[in-house]
Protein backbone atom coordinates (compact mmCIF):
# COMPACT_ATOMS: atom_id res chain seq x y z
CA UNK A 1 0.00 0.00 0.00
CA UNK A 2 1.26 3.47 -0.84
CA UNK A 3 2.04 5.77 2.05
CA UNK A 4 0.98 9.41 1.80
CA UNK A 5 2.34 11.96 4.24
CA UNK A 6 0.05 14.64 5.60
CA UNK A 7 1.99 17.18 3.57
CA UNK A 8 1.52 15.22 0.33
CA UNK A 9 -2.21 14.89 0.94
CA UNK A 10 -2.45 18.62 1.54
CA UNK A 11 -0.43 19.47 -1.57
CA UNK A 12 -2.66 17.21 -3.65
CA UNK A 13 -5.98 18.50 -2.33
CA UNK A 14 -4.74 22.09 -2.36
CA UNK A 15 -4.07 21.87 -6.09
CA UNK A 16 -7.25 19.90 -6.75
CA UNK A 17 -9.36 22.64 -5.18
CA UNK A 18 -8.10 25.01 -7.87
CA UNK A 19 -8.70 22.64 -10.79
CA UNK A 20 -11.53 23.14 -13.25
CA UNK A 21 -12.09 19.46 -13.96
CA UNK A 22 -13.83 19.97 -17.28
CA UNK A 23 -11.19 22.39 -18.65
CA UNK A 24 -8.11 20.58 -17.39
CA UNK A 25 -9.44 17.16 -18.33
CA UNK A 26 -10.25 18.29 -21.86
CA UNK A 27 -6.87 19.96 -22.19
CA UNK A 28 -4.91 16.98 -20.86
CA UNK A 29 -6.58 14.51 -23.21
CA UNK A 30 -6.24 16.86 -26.19
CA UNK A 31 -2.53 17.26 -25.48
CA UNK A 32 -2.10 13.48 -25.25
CA UNK A 33 -3.57 13.13 -28.73
CA UNK A 34 -1.46 16.02 -30.05
CA UNK A 35 1.91 15.36 -28.40
CA UNK A 36 1.70 11.56 -28.82
CA UNK A 37 -0.37 11.19 -32.00
CA UNK A 38 -0.25 7.39 -31.97
CA UNK A 39 -2.62 7.49 -29.00
CA UNK A 40 -5.32 8.50 -31.46
CA UNK A 41 -5.56 4.80 -32.26
CA UNK A 42 -7.84 4.41 -29.25
CA UNK A 43 -10.23 7.10 -30.41
CA UNK A 44 -10.99 6.26 -34.02
CA UNK A 45 -14.69 6.94 -33.50
CA UNK A 46 -14.16 10.41 -32.11
CA UNK A 47 -14.49 12.17 -35.45
CA UNK A 48 -12.16 14.94 -36.57
CA UNK A 49 -8.67 14.60 -35.04
CA UNK A 50 -6.85 15.93 -38.07
CA UNK A 51 -5.06 18.90 -36.45
CA UNK A 52 -4.31 20.37 -33.01
CA UNK A 53 -7.13 22.88 -33.54
CA UNK A 54 -9.56 20.11 -34.51
CA UNK A 55 -8.54 18.01 -31.50
CA UNK A 56 -8.82 20.88 -29.01
CA UNK A 57 -12.28 21.77 -30.34
CA UNK A 58 -13.57 18.21 -30.64
CA UNK A 59 -16.58 17.78 -28.31
CA UNK A 60 -15.96 14.05 -27.81
CA UNK A 61 -12.40 14.76 -26.73
CA UNK A 62 -13.62 17.38 -24.27
CA UNK A 63 -16.29 15.09 -22.87
CA UNK A 64 -13.95 12.16 -22.48
CA UNK A 65 -11.25 14.32 -20.96
CA UNK A 66 -13.74 15.47 -18.35
CA UNK A 67 -14.67 11.83 -17.60
CA UNK A 68 -11.04 10.84 -17.15
CA UNK A 69 -10.20 13.71 -14.82
CA UNK A 70 -13.41 13.24 -12.84
CA UNK A 71 -12.21 9.73 -12.07
CA UNK A 72 -9.00 11.29 -10.74
CA UNK A 73 -11.19 13.12 -8.26
CA UNK A 74 -12.36 9.74 -6.99
CA UNK A 75 -8.75 8.67 -6.61
CA UNK A 76 -7.99 11.72 -4.52
CA UNK A 77 -10.86 10.88 -2.19
CA UNK A 78 -9.54 7.32 -1.87
CA UNK A 79 -5.78 7.71 -1.69
CA UNK A 80 -5.54 4.79 0.68
CA UNK A 81 -7.24 2.37 -1.65
CA UNK A 82 -6.31 3.21 -5.21
CA UNK A 83 -6.10 -0.41 -6.38
CA UNK A 84 -9.64 -1.02 -5.16
CA UNK A 85 -10.91 2.25 -6.61
CA UNK A 86 -9.50 1.48 -10.05
CA UNK A 87 -10.13 -2.27 -10.11
CA UNK A 88 -13.06 -2.22 -12.53
CA UNK A 89 -11.50 0.49 -14.72
CA UNK A 90 -8.31 -1.55 -14.87
CA UNK A 91 -10.21 -4.58 -16.14
CA UNK A 92 -12.02 -2.39 -18.66
CA UNK A 93 -8.80 -0.88 -20.03
CA UNK A 94 -7.26 -4.33 -20.40
CA UNK A 95 -10.12 -6.53 -21.55
CA UNK A 96 -12.28 -4.17 -23.59
CA UNK A 97 -10.17 -1.15 -24.52
CA UNK A 98 -6.80 -2.93 -24.97
CA UNK A 99 -4.80 0.11 -23.88
CA UNK A 100 -1.06 -0.33 -23.26
CA UNK A 101 -0.49 0.90 -19.67
CA UNK A 102 2.44 3.00 -20.88
CA UNK A 103 -0.23 5.44 -22.07
CA UNK A 104 -1.38 6.04 -18.48
CA UNK A 105 2.11 7.25 -17.66
CA UNK A 106 2.12 9.57 -20.66
CA UNK A 107 -1.25 11.06 -19.73
CA UNK A 108 -0.13 11.49 -16.11
CA UNK A 109 2.93 13.48 -17.15
CA UNK A 110 0.83 15.61 -19.45
CA UNK A 111 -1.65 16.31 -16.66
CA UNK A 112 1.23 17.57 -14.50
CA UNK A 113 2.30 19.95 -17.28
CA UNK A 114 -1.29 21.20 -17.69
CA UNK A 115 -1.48 21.89 -13.95
CA UNK A 116 1.85 23.72 -14.13
CA UNK A 117 0.63 25.96 -16.95
CA UNK A 118 -2.54 26.83 -15.02
CA UNK A 119 -1.02 27.32 -11.57
CA UNK A 120 2.27 29.01 -12.47
CA UNK A 121 4.69 29.55 -9.57
CA UNK A 122 2.18 28.06 -7.12
CA UNK A 123 3.02 24.69 -8.66
CA UNK A 124 6.16 24.41 -6.57
CA UNK A 125 8.71 21.58 -6.79
CA UNK A 126 7.17 19.82 -3.77
CA UNK A 127 3.73 20.23 -5.31
CA UNK A 128 4.98 18.68 -8.52
CA UNK A 129 6.61 15.83 -6.59
CA UNK A 130 3.33 14.95 -4.83
CA UNK A 131 1.46 15.00 -8.14
CA UNK A 132 4.11 12.99 -10.02
CA UNK A 133 3.75 10.41 -7.25
CA UNK A 134 -0.05 10.50 -7.57
CA UNK A 135 -0.12 10.08 -11.35
CA UNK A 136 2.42 7.27 -11.06
CA UNK A 137 0.36 5.46 -8.46
CA UNK A 138 -2.86 5.94 -10.46
CA UNK A 139 -1.14 4.56 -13.56
CA UNK A 140 0.04 1.57 -11.53
CA UNK A 141 -3.45 0.95 -10.13
CA UNK A 142 -4.95 1.10 -13.63
CA UNK A 143 -2.44 -1.46 -14.82
CA UNK A 144 -2.91 -3.72 -11.83
CA UNK A 145 -5.62 -5.98 -13.23
CA UNK A 146 -3.90 -6.56 -16.56
CA UNK A 147 -3.32 -10.15 -17.51
CA UNK B 1 10.91 14.22 -36.56
CA UNK B 2 11.21 17.95 -35.96
CA UNK B 3 9.32 19.86 -38.62
CA UNK B 4 10.15 23.39 -39.75
CA UNK B 5 7.16 24.58 -37.74
CA UNK B 6 8.41 22.77 -34.61
CA UNK B 7 11.80 24.43 -34.95
CA UNK B 8 10.20 27.85 -35.35
CA UNK B 9 7.99 27.32 -32.28
CA UNK B 10 10.96 26.25 -30.18
CA UNK B 11 13.10 29.20 -31.19
CA UNK B 12 10.21 31.59 -30.58
CA UNK B 13 9.47 30.08 -27.19
CA UNK B 14 13.12 30.23 -26.13
CA UNK B 15 13.21 33.85 -27.23
CA UNK B 16 10.24 34.64 -24.95
CA UNK B 17 12.12 33.64 -21.82
CA UNK B 18 13.74 37.05 -21.50
CA UNK B 19 16.94 36.04 -19.75
CA UNK B 20 15.25 33.63 -17.33
CA UNK B 21 16.95 30.67 -18.96
CA UNK B 22 19.56 30.16 -16.23
CA UNK B 23 16.95 30.27 -13.51
CA UNK B 24 14.92 27.75 -15.47
CA UNK B 25 17.90 25.39 -15.63
CA UNK B 26 18.37 25.43 -11.86
CA UNK B 27 14.63 25.06 -11.33
CA UNK B 28 14.39 22.09 -13.69
CA UNK B 29 17.16 20.32 -11.78
CA UNK B 30 15.60 21.15 -8.40
CA UNK B 31 12.26 19.78 -9.59
CA UNK B 32 13.96 16.67 -10.92
CA UNK B 33 15.75 15.94 -7.63
CA UNK B 34 12.47 16.51 -5.78
CA UNK B 35 10.17 14.39 -7.98
CA UNK B 36 12.69 11.70 -8.93
CA UNK B 37 15.03 11.16 -5.96
CA UNK B 38 17.08 8.44 -7.71
CA UNK B 39 18.44 11.15 -10.03
CA UNK B 40 20.35 12.50 -7.04
CA UNK B 41 22.60 9.45 -7.20
CA UNK B 42 24.51 11.14 -10.01
CA UNK B 43 25.39 14.12 -7.78
CA UNK B 44 26.80 12.73 -4.54
CA UNK B 45 29.49 15.41 -4.76
CA UNK B 46 26.95 18.25 -4.91
CA UNK B 47 25.24 20.26 -2.24
CA UNK B 48 21.63 19.68 -3.26
CA UNK B 49 20.00 21.92 -0.66
CA UNK B 50 17.62 24.66 -1.88
CA UNK B 51 19.41 27.53 -3.55
CA UNK B 52 22.67 25.61 -3.81
CA UNK B 53 25.32 27.37 -5.89
CA UNK B 54 26.33 24.07 -7.41
CA UNK B 55 22.79 23.38 -8.62
CA UNK B 56 22.55 26.91 -10.02
CA UNK B 57 25.87 26.49 -11.78
CA UNK B 58 24.95 23.14 -13.22
CA UNK B 59 21.51 24.37 -14.29
CA UNK B 60 23.25 27.18 -16.14
CA UNK B 61 25.47 24.66 -17.96
CA UNK B 62 22.53 22.49 -18.95
CA UNK B 63 20.59 25.45 -20.31
CA UNK B 64 23.61 26.76 -22.21
CA UNK B 65 23.89 23.36 -23.90
CA UNK B 66 20.20 23.44 -24.78
CA UNK B 67 20.57 26.98 -26.14
CA UNK B 68 23.41 25.81 -28.36
CA UNK B 69 21.28 22.88 -29.50
CA UNK B 70 18.40 25.22 -30.32
CA UNK B 71 20.68 27.53 -32.30
CA UNK B 72 21.95 24.49 -34.24
CA UNK B 73 18.66 22.69 -34.39
CA UNK B 74 19.31 21.52 -37.94
CA UNK B 75 22.39 19.61 -36.88
CA UNK B 76 21.94 18.36 -33.36
CA UNK B 77 24.33 15.45 -33.81
CA UNK B 78 27.25 17.72 -34.49
CA UNK B 79 26.29 20.46 -32.03
CA UNK B 80 26.01 17.96 -29.17
CA UNK B 81 28.83 15.65 -30.25
CA UNK B 82 31.14 16.46 -27.34
CA UNK B 83 28.32 16.18 -24.81
CA UNK B 84 27.41 12.90 -26.37
CA UNK B 85 30.95 11.62 -25.74
CA UNK B 86 30.88 12.96 -22.20
CA UNK B 87 27.61 11.24 -21.34
CA UNK B 88 28.60 7.95 -22.93
CA UNK B 89 32.16 7.58 -21.69
CA UNK B 90 32.52 9.69 -18.55
CA UNK B 91 29.19 10.40 -16.95
CA UNK B 92 27.49 7.19 -18.02
CA UNK B 93 24.14 8.46 -16.83
CA UNK B 94 21.56 5.70 -17.00
CA UNK B 95 20.44 5.26 -20.62
CA UNK B 96 18.99 8.60 -21.56
CA UNK B 97 15.60 7.23 -22.25
CA UNK B 98 15.13 7.06 -18.49
CA UNK B 99 16.94 9.94 -16.83
CA UNK B 100 16.67 12.49 -19.60
CA UNK B 101 12.98 11.81 -19.73
CA UNK B 102 12.77 13.03 -16.13
CA UNK B 103 14.80 16.13 -16.94
CA UNK B 104 12.58 16.77 -19.97
CA UNK B 105 9.43 16.51 -17.84
CA UNK B 106 10.82 18.90 -15.22
CA UNK B 107 12.12 21.37 -17.77
CA UNK B 108 8.69 21.42 -19.40
CA UNK B 109 7.00 21.97 -16.04
CA UNK B 110 9.39 24.89 -15.37
CA UNK B 111 8.60 26.34 -18.80
CA UNK B 112 4.85 25.81 -18.37
CA UNK B 113 4.77 27.57 -14.99
CA UNK B 114 6.33 30.62 -16.62
CA UNK B 115 4.61 30.61 -19.98
CA UNK B 116 1.10 29.58 -18.87
CA UNK B 117 -1.21 29.51 -21.89
CA UNK B 118 1.75 30.33 -24.16
CA UNK B 119 2.93 26.78 -23.45
CA UNK B 120 0.33 25.75 -26.00
CA UNK B 121 -0.26 22.15 -27.14
CA UNK B 122 1.77 22.90 -30.29
CA UNK B 123 4.73 24.30 -28.33
CA UNK B 124 4.46 21.43 -25.82
CA UNK B 125 4.60 18.93 -28.68
CA UNK B 126 7.60 20.65 -30.31
CA UNK B 127 9.57 20.83 -27.06
CA UNK B 128 8.79 17.20 -26.20
CA UNK B 129 10.03 16.12 -29.63
CA UNK B 130 13.11 18.32 -29.30
CA UNK B 131 14.06 16.89 -25.89
CA UNK B 132 13.56 13.38 -27.33
CA UNK B 133 15.91 14.26 -30.16
CA UNK B 134 18.50 15.64 -27.72
CA UNK B 135 18.24 12.46 -25.64
CA UNK B 136 18.76 10.33 -28.75
CA UNK B 137 21.87 12.23 -29.74
CA UNK B 138 23.30 12.00 -26.23
CA UNK B 139 22.68 8.24 -26.31
CA UNK B 140 24.28 7.67 -29.71
CA UNK B 141 27.65 6.55 -28.42
CA UNK B 142 26.53 4.50 -25.44
CA UNK B 143 27.20 1.22 -27.18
Amino acid sequence: MVHWSAEEKQLISGVWAKVNVEECGAEALARLLIVYPWTQRFFSDFGNLSSPTAIVGNPKVRAHGKKVLTSFGEAIKNLDNLKGTYSKLSELHCDKLHVDPENFRLLGDILVIVLASHLGRDFSPVCQAAWQKLVGVVAHALAHKYH
Amino acid sequence: MLTAEDKKLIQQMWGKLGGAEEEIGAEALTRMFCSYPPTKTYFPHFDLSPGSDQVRGHGKKVVAALSTAIKNIDNLSQALSELSNLHAYNLRVDPPRFSLQFLSQCLQVALATRLGKDYSPEVHSAVDKFMSAVASVLAEKYR
